[in-house]
């Protein structure tokens, strides 16, 4: 297995559980379970013990390996220098194993098949992929500036089409020049990936990159910060080699410069906390071109949560999780968890830049009956009511 | 109905486990010690859970042993002889803090670094007592295991600043010690009969406890470290005795290492801290002039060019003391923490030199002065897990340094069962059987984390 040499130097000293400060949990999956098997030293030594032959990859290891969400706190708050650099991609390594075995939770199996036979995770027609955008006017990709690529979420789940309209109407007006594949996309494999499928994920990168070349794309754009990862960070050692931006890079551009921000203030500010995705944050180590939109958008008051930035606790929907549901249920869910923290800030609006954890803290605000407290917002819609539909804004755009 | 389905209904279903993957892990931990065997894991959230738990072991007759942050790193809570492993990290709560009367109350779950940041955002005045360990150690386990931490020097160990406990007896009735067995305060522990002194230092062996009132200190605003460095070891009594003796050190620790060479030297850690500027400047300067005086002069000297690197892991709280672990590139570590009496470091300090060489280890130490009585004189070892001839070395390592400690007159601090072997063997047998009484009285059933303090 990939990585084996480092599983016997965890010392599971738990610095991996936690945030910079040590305040609380910040494990998606031991936050979850609390058996210390569910944390990532736990789960170290027990790929070790099963490499060995001292364990079996029965249901629990299973799920102990399956229920990793690939925040990547654990590689943040490691104390172990160069070691800390492979947890994650051990603990993949040891999924690909469990994939070659055929040893995986039913969810597991069931989005993995349905991925390969679908196309998407929705069992959705593929001729379909575009239809999110059918009454938009928005351009299939033909040499504009940027491919949009969308994916499976901001495709087919309800919530993520009104995510994918909303970014693409904003980018849209912003004049922003850039085309979409509708039928032509195809999954961008990042969970996949995570899951240890990587002859899957090989075969759908492969998929992608020869459409992309054949169009000619040079730069793109990702609605969710789980593309941007997988096209930035590994489709290049597969030949795909693009300038990848998440789609609030250009946002930002286009933001600049407009006058927005010089706009008199005319009423009161919304208090505006703001969650890190995973793949933007700790993976990409971007935590700052969201917080400088929100600072350039009339009637925001940004107020930061105790954990942010490297230390923001995952919604719990990364590695696959979002579609197969192993950390998702129960009262101390990251989520639930999430917009608790996020409620006791005094924010009204809880916004995010990712499809997936839009949807993770929509559930658990309504879980948690938060309602009345806090509502959540994916970036583009914010930016969209405070520019273009709270009056405030006087210029031209 | 069975064990584990007992255990279902107290818990729930999601907070029981007999899958062999978690079974394997709770039945060891990270240091050199040989694993145990857990039949059940369970994860309480109330002291009512755990008395009902502790019922039900008891009529079952199978051991129990309860589990903190499970960084003592000797084996103390890897159960012996099967039964159920309590995680107690679920009980997390951090009930109140009292500032004006200077206390804590927490449940036994409740790590050091989620106290720690809890303070430091609520009550910015106050500070407790936090050991060299990572911050996943809980506070209770440490309090009860007679830790100490980074204010020891000027307060005293850990266990002597609990202020109450709430305990479920191996019997299962819930019993308050302290002023909280009176009325709502936790603020002391006495003066009552010495109740709390049952379950410190027994390792879960008399009673299983759920929460604790912990002591809270001044935090003063400025915090600065002095290093000194000697090699004269013969030095070391008389200096640490006149660093305590001026009573104005807030952490005092010593240490060395053989490589890389500009690290082989004895170093004297002083931390000095201080509510005014002046304050520490003037502490600062006593203690430069101290050792300026000290001896044929220049025999201690002040290093003047601390690297800033190294200047942050003497201030962090806690510090990063498990990077140790990896010295070896084998994620163990293990050491024999000995309680000795100040004059004896010299003589200490050789013969760790000698036991770390005799087993290929490069000698590595810190030790902490505890009061100015004794100092916790920290035999250390690294070692490769994946290596069985490196573990069986740093156990034989081990053993002789246990051997050195008693043989010095000294203490063993959270031995493993071979050391706990050893100080029953060399205690007076009245002593020896007064343990095994009260832990009769109070367990007749031997239950609780059976294998610790006991002749094999």
């Amino acid at each position: 297995m990939r990585h084996e040499e480092i599983l016997h130097r965890c010392f599971r000293c738990g610095y991996c559980k936690l945030p910079g400060d040590y305040s609380d949990i910040n494990c998606p999956a031991y936050l979850r379970y609390r058996f210390e098997s569910f944390s990532p030293g736990g789960r170290m030594w027990l790929i070790r013990a099963w490499l060995d032959g001292a364990v079996e990859a029965d249901e629990r290891l299973q799920e102990v390996l399956f229920s990793c969400a690939t925040c990547n706190n654990c590689v943040e708050h490691c104390i172990f220098p160069k070691f800390k650099d492979q947890i994650l991609q051990a603990f993949i390594a040891a999924k690909e194993k469990m994939v070659e075995q055929g040893s995986l939770p039913p969810p597991v199996r069931d989005y993995l098949t349905t991925l390969y036979k679908h196309g998407n995770p929705y069992k959705m027609p593929q001729k379909k992929r575009g239809d999110w955008a059918a009454d938009l006017g928005v351009e299939k990709y033909a040499n504009q500036a940027y491919l949009f690529y969308i994916g499976d979420v901001g495709s087919f789940d309800e919530r993520g089409v009104q995510i994918a309209r909303s970014a693409a109407k904003l980018l849209g007006r912003l004049g922003a020049s850039f085309g979409i594949l509708a039928a032509r996309e195809g999954p961008d494999g990042n969970e996949a990936r995570a899951l240890g499928e990587t002859e899957l994920f090989r075969h759908l990168a492969e998929q992608n990159i020869k459409v992309f070349k054949e169009l000619g794309v040079e730069k793109m754009i990702t609605l969710s910060p789980h593309g941007y990862n997988a096209f930035k960070n590994d489709y290049p050692e597969l030949g795909g080699r693009f300038q990848v931006f998440h789609y609030t890079h250009l946002l930002i551009s286009l933001l600049t410069g407009t006058g927005i921000s010089e706009q008199p203030d005319s009423g009161p500010s919304r208090r505006v906390t703001y969650h890190d995705p995973c793949y933007l944050g700790r993976h990409n180590q971007d935590y700052e071109t969201v917080r400088q939109i929100l600072g350039l958008l009339p009637g925001i008051e940004l107020v930061e949560m105790g954990r942010c930035k490297a230390d923001a606790l995952c919604c719990g929907g990364g590695g696959g999780n979002f579609f197969t549901d192993l950390v998702c249920s129960g009262p101390e869910t990251s989520a639930r968890v999430r917009v608790r923290e996020a409620a006791d800030t005094g924010a009204e609006i809880l916004v995010t830049a990712c499809p997936m954890c839009t949807v993770m803290l929509e559930d658990a605000v309504k879980s948690q009956n938060l309602e009345d407290r806090i509502q959540v917002r994916e970036l583009s819609e914010l930016v969209t009511e405070a520019v273009f539909n709270t009056g405030r804004y006087h210029g031209h755009i | 109905m069975g064990i584990y389905s007992s255990l279902v209904e107290i818990v729930g279903k999601d907070r029981v486990s007999n899958s062999a993957a978690d079974l394997y892990l709770y039945s060891r931990d990270s240091g050199a010690q040989p694993p145990g065997r857990a039949d059940y894991v369970v994860l309480p959230k109330t002291a009512e859970e755990v008395q009902k738990i502790v019922r039900l072991a008891g009529s079952e007759d199978i051991p129990i042993t309860p589990l903190g942050g499970g960084l003592a790193l000797s084996a103390l809570v890897v159960p012996q002889r099967g039964g159920i492993v309590l995680d107690m990290k679920r009980m997390d709560r951090i009930l109140e803090v009292d500032e004006m009367n200077r206390y804590a109350v927490i449940e036994a779950g409740v790590s050091q670094g989620a106290l720690r940041e809890y303070l430091k955002k609520n009550h910015p005045r106050l500070q407790h007592s936090t050991p060299e360990a990572p911050p996943t150690a809980t506070v209770t386990a440490n309090t009860l295991i007679q830790g100490h931490g980074h204010i020891s020097p000027r307060y005293g160990v850990n266990s002597d600043m609990i202020g109450g406990m709430e305990v479920v007896l191996p019997t299962g009735e819930i019993t308050r010690i302290g002023s909280c067995a009176l009325d709502r305060k936790w603020f002391t522990r006495g003066p009552m009969p010495e109740l709390a002194g049952l379950f410190v230092g027994w390792y879960g062996t008399t009673g299983i406890v759920t929460k604790i009132s912990i002591k809270l200190f001044p935090k003063p605003a400025f915090r600065e470290v002095m290093v000194f460095q000697t090699d004269d070891i013969d030095l070391l009594p008389e200096a640490i005795f006149e660093v305590m003796y001026l009573d104005l050190a807030e952490d005092f620790f010593l240490i060395t290492q053989e490589k890389p060479d500009w690290m082989n030297h004895a170093f004297l850690v002083v931390i000095v801290s201080g509510h005014f500027k002046e304050e520490i400047d003037f502490k600062k300067k006593v203690y430069k002039d101290l050792f300026k005086q000290f001896k044929g002069r220049k025999t201690i000297q002040f290093v003047e060019d601390l690297h800033p690197a190294l200047e942050k892991r003497f201030l962090d709280v806690p510090p990063l003391a498990a990077l140790a672990a990896d010295f070896r590139q084998g994620g163990g570590f293990q050491y024999t923490g000995a309680i000795l009496p100040i004059d004896k470091v010299p003589e200490a300090w050789r013969k760790g030199i000698e036991i770390a060489h005799r087993y290929g280890m490069i000698c590595s130490y810190v030790h902490q002065v505890l009061l100015g009585n004794s100092i916790m004189f920290g035999f250390n070892y690294s070692f490769n897990r994946a290596d069985e001839t490196d573990i069986e070395k740093a156990q034989m390592a081990l053993a002789d340094s246990n051997r050195v400690t008693l043989e010095l007159g000294g203490m063993i601090w959270k031995g493993e069962k071979p050391a706990q072997q050893m100080v029953l063997e060399k205690m007076d047998p009245n002593t020896a059987e007064l343990i095994k009484r009260v832990k009769g009285l109070l367990d007749p059933k031997g239950i609780m984390n059976p294998g610790n303090w006991e002749r094999e």
